[in-house]
């Protein structure tokens, strides 16, 4: 049975590959233009993960009308040549070879999961081509060929951990995740931080990504004596664990989840009164209070013509990165992934979330660390934020810092990652 | 203790009631119906639908969500299953199909997307199910605090068991569908009529299907691959239960259910998955027919 599955689940991806060729971004490639520049854009438009990165998708297509609407780069339009990653590592990887070789695209931009992103990442090293990466993710990655636009650990947790301690008083965490690297990572930079705050953590548990029967953990937190939950926790499992945690009788004012992943998304899924009263820590959330990041919503929703789709951090970053990119193509002396990605670095741009800039050593992005608390209208309301942007640290959970990067334009350097 | 011996019975009670339709359609007509998750993900969005359309509350969702993805389930037996009768591989493939259809549907809101027409409820997003505020939370029996909306599915599989029971021990259409759970030929040749006997009882398959997709939906997220995993789920209670019987479905949904819960309790949820997974592989190399069978004749 199970064999026969997995073989079946092959072939989903195929015809889910073809039905994406039946969608209307079919006719930008057929638009060929003479003063056109290409570029991929790389998100599963089918499978699990076409929830969340159908959404990027949009946003990066939005961008893009949005620069040619003004004239594009260099007097040239951008023509986005659309594939689908089909939710599997493998396709990404043929689909990435495709746009590379085949298209010879100067940039890539694509991935939400860290698995599709490290099943690209040698296509792009070998042809020494540029991917540009929207979403959040758990560090430990030190690429030439990568710009990282996402929040890393630090701009996550540094701010988040000591303000629950402070803030909240709160001492005794009970850390919950999804069993696979990048909560795992997480609750790594977590345990240090916790520590250094002067707090402690009593337990370290994880369920299978996916899964939703949160019946026994949700029982372990309530006999574990913590007084707060982090939770990195994932994807659909989200929903289930919020419901289950009031379902069990417990509140979030006397023992608050604080999350790192529940972004407004999983939030309106699961209907905001399980998630009232809980934190979450993002640089960006729907509810920044600017008129730059009104406007970008209200565009948005328009452009997907959805008055009530939200946005979340991974979606803007697919948004903003797009323009850091065109910035840099301006600059470049030529049209290469190499003379983008050197031109790419130092780049600043107003961005919804404020002011963000491409950290020239690392290729990460220098965001501002916010904290929510989740209101009954399934919006965050913004509880602590930075007054500027931060450095991107992906070594964070390896003794990284501001003044000891570990990743530079050099590459890693792998004898700081031995000492500790 | 008692927690977590209620932990388990809420996993057994989800178990089975994925399980119930398929353990009817399987055992009845022998038919391997992979579009079963898809039709549990029929019955969630049912509860969506009708929530955002004719705003029904949750409790309406149920009938309607039955009748929904019965209908369905008729349209599927009459147009495929039918013709694919006894050939096991066959209807397995073309149900998976048929899965796949049904999801892309709705991903795709029926194809209507293609020309830029939102369906509210449908689409790739996540969806959400209001439940209503007495199914919220936690109730206190005797000190011990119960969660409520899972003592609420305890309670509809329970009452959905026994209707099932009621229907294949008490009436004259499942004295037939008994017969032909027994042996196919003899039975038509007494003179069911076994063309209409599996029609119904795919429905009703199918139905049940739907219940627990309204269920599901106050439980879990509602998206178009919610279906997916579960049938893996149904597949392993119907397996280790034995084909065909539904007390077998019923202990063996409670066994599993509290094989889970109580080893999640002393280890973790990751240990008691993979306890699960190898308590029914040795169940079917002791007892390959699964712990009640009956003898066919």
């Amino acid at each position: 049975m199970a064999i026969d599955r997995r073989k079946f689940l092959k072939t989903t991806g195929l015809v889910g590959a073809a039905g994406a060729l039946a969608t209307p971004d079919f006719f930008i490639r057929s638009a060929q233009g003479a003063d056109a520049i290409h570029v991929g854009v790389l998100f599963s438009l089918t499978g699990g993960l076409s929830i969340i990165e159908k959404s990027l998708a949009d946003a990066t297509m939005m961008a893009i009308s949005e620069i040619n609407a003004v004239g594009g780069v260099k007097g040239m339009k951008i023509e986005a040549i659309i594939e689908d990653g089909a939710s599997d590592p493998k396709t990404y990887n043929e689909k990435a070879s495709k746009l590379v070789i085949q298209d010879r695209v100067p940039t890539v931009f694509g991935s939400y999961t860290s698995a599709s992103r490290k099943a690209v990442l040698p296509v792009f090293e070998k042809r020494n081509n540029l991917y540009f990466y929207p979403t959040y993710y758990e560090g430990f990655e030190c690429s030439k060929n990568v710009v990282y636009t996402g929040a890393v650990p630090n701009q996550q947790l540094s701010n988040f951990i000591p303000w629950v301690i402070k803030t909240l008083g709160k001492k005794k965490f009970f850390i919950v995740g999804s069993n696979y690297i990048y909560p795992r990572e997480m609750a790594k930079v977590s345990k240090i931080l916790i520590e250094k705050s002067g707090g402690e953590w009593i337990a370290d548990e994880y369920l299978e990504l996916g899964d939703s029967e949160w019946g026994s953990m949700v029982n372990k937190i309530k006999s574990s004596g913590c007084d707060v939950v982090l939770s990195n926790v994932v994807g659909d499992s989200v929903v289930a664990f919020y419901r289950e945690f009031k379902n069990q009788g417990l509140t979030h004012d006397k023992l608050p989840i604080c999350a790192t992943v529940t972004s407004e998304i999983e939030i309106a899924a699961m209907g905001a009164e399980y998630a009232v009263g809980s934190y979450t820590s993002f640089p960006y959330f729907q509810a920044i209070d600017t008129d730059i990041n009104k406007a970008f919503v209200e565009r948005y929703r328009k452009f997907v013509k959805d008055p009530k789709a939200v946005t979340h951090h991974a979606l803007e970053s697919s948004y903003f990165q797009v323009f850091l990119w065109k910035q840099a193509v301006e600059k470049a002396s030529a049209i290469t992934p190499t003379a983008i990605r050197d031109a790419v670095k130092g780049q600043e741009f107003n961005a919804p979330n404020g002011h963000v800039k491409i950290e020239p050593e690392n290729l990460h992005t220098w965001l501002t660390p916010r904290i929510a608390q989740w209101l009954p209208n399934g919006q965050g309301k913004i509880v602590d934020e930075y007054k500027a942007p931060i450095k991107p640290l992906p070594y964070v959970a390896y003794g990284e810092t501001d003044d000891n990067l570990f990743c530079t334009s050099k590459g890693l350097d792998t004898s700081k990652l031995k000492k500790t | 203790m008692i927690d977590t011996l209620f932990i388990g019975l809420s996993v057994g009670s989800i178990l089975l009631l994925v399980a119930l339709g398929l353990a009817i359609t399987y055992g009845v007509m022998g038919v391997i119906n992979m579009a079963h998750g898809e039709l549990v993900m029929v019955g969630a969005y049912t509860t969506v639908m009708s929530g955002i359309w004719l705003h029904t509350g949750f409790l309406i969702a149920i009938p309607i969500a039955f009748v929904v993805t019965a209908l369905v389930g008729l349209m599927i037996e009459r147009i495929v299953v039918r013709r694919l009768y006894g050939r096991i591989l066959d209807t397995l493939l073309a149900t998976w199909g048929i899965g796949i259809l049904i999801q892309q549907a709705v991903r795709l809101e029926f194809g209507l997307s293609f020309f830029g027409i939102h369906i509210e409820g449908l689409g790739p997003g996540l969806q959400n199910v209001t439940i209503p505020e007495t199914l919220q939370g936690a109730i206190s029996i005797g000190g011990v605090e119960i969660n409520a909306y899972r003592t609420f599915i305890i309670l509809v599989t329970g009452v959905f068991t026994l209707i099932t029971w009621f229907i294949l021990f008490r009436t004259p259409i499942g004295t037939q569908v008994r017969a032909i759970i027994r042996n196919r030929q003899m039975a038509a040749a007494c003179g069911v009529d076994v063309e209409r006997v599996n029609a119904m009882t795919f429905a009703f398959g199918s139905g049940l299907a739907g219940v627990a997709g309204v269920m599901m939906s106050g439980f879990k997220t509602v998206f178009p691959d919610m279906g997916t995993p579960m049938v893996v789920d149904g597949f392993l209670v119907v397996v280790a239960g034995g084909v065909g019987s539904l007390l077998g479905s019923v202990l063996s949904a409670g066994m599993l259910g509290e094989i889970n819960g109580v080893v999640a309790s002393i280890t973790n949820d990751i240990v008691a998955r993979a306890v699960v997974f190898g308590v029914v592989i040795l169940i079917i190399i002791a007892k390959p027919k699964g712990l009640f069978s009956f003898k066919e004749r």
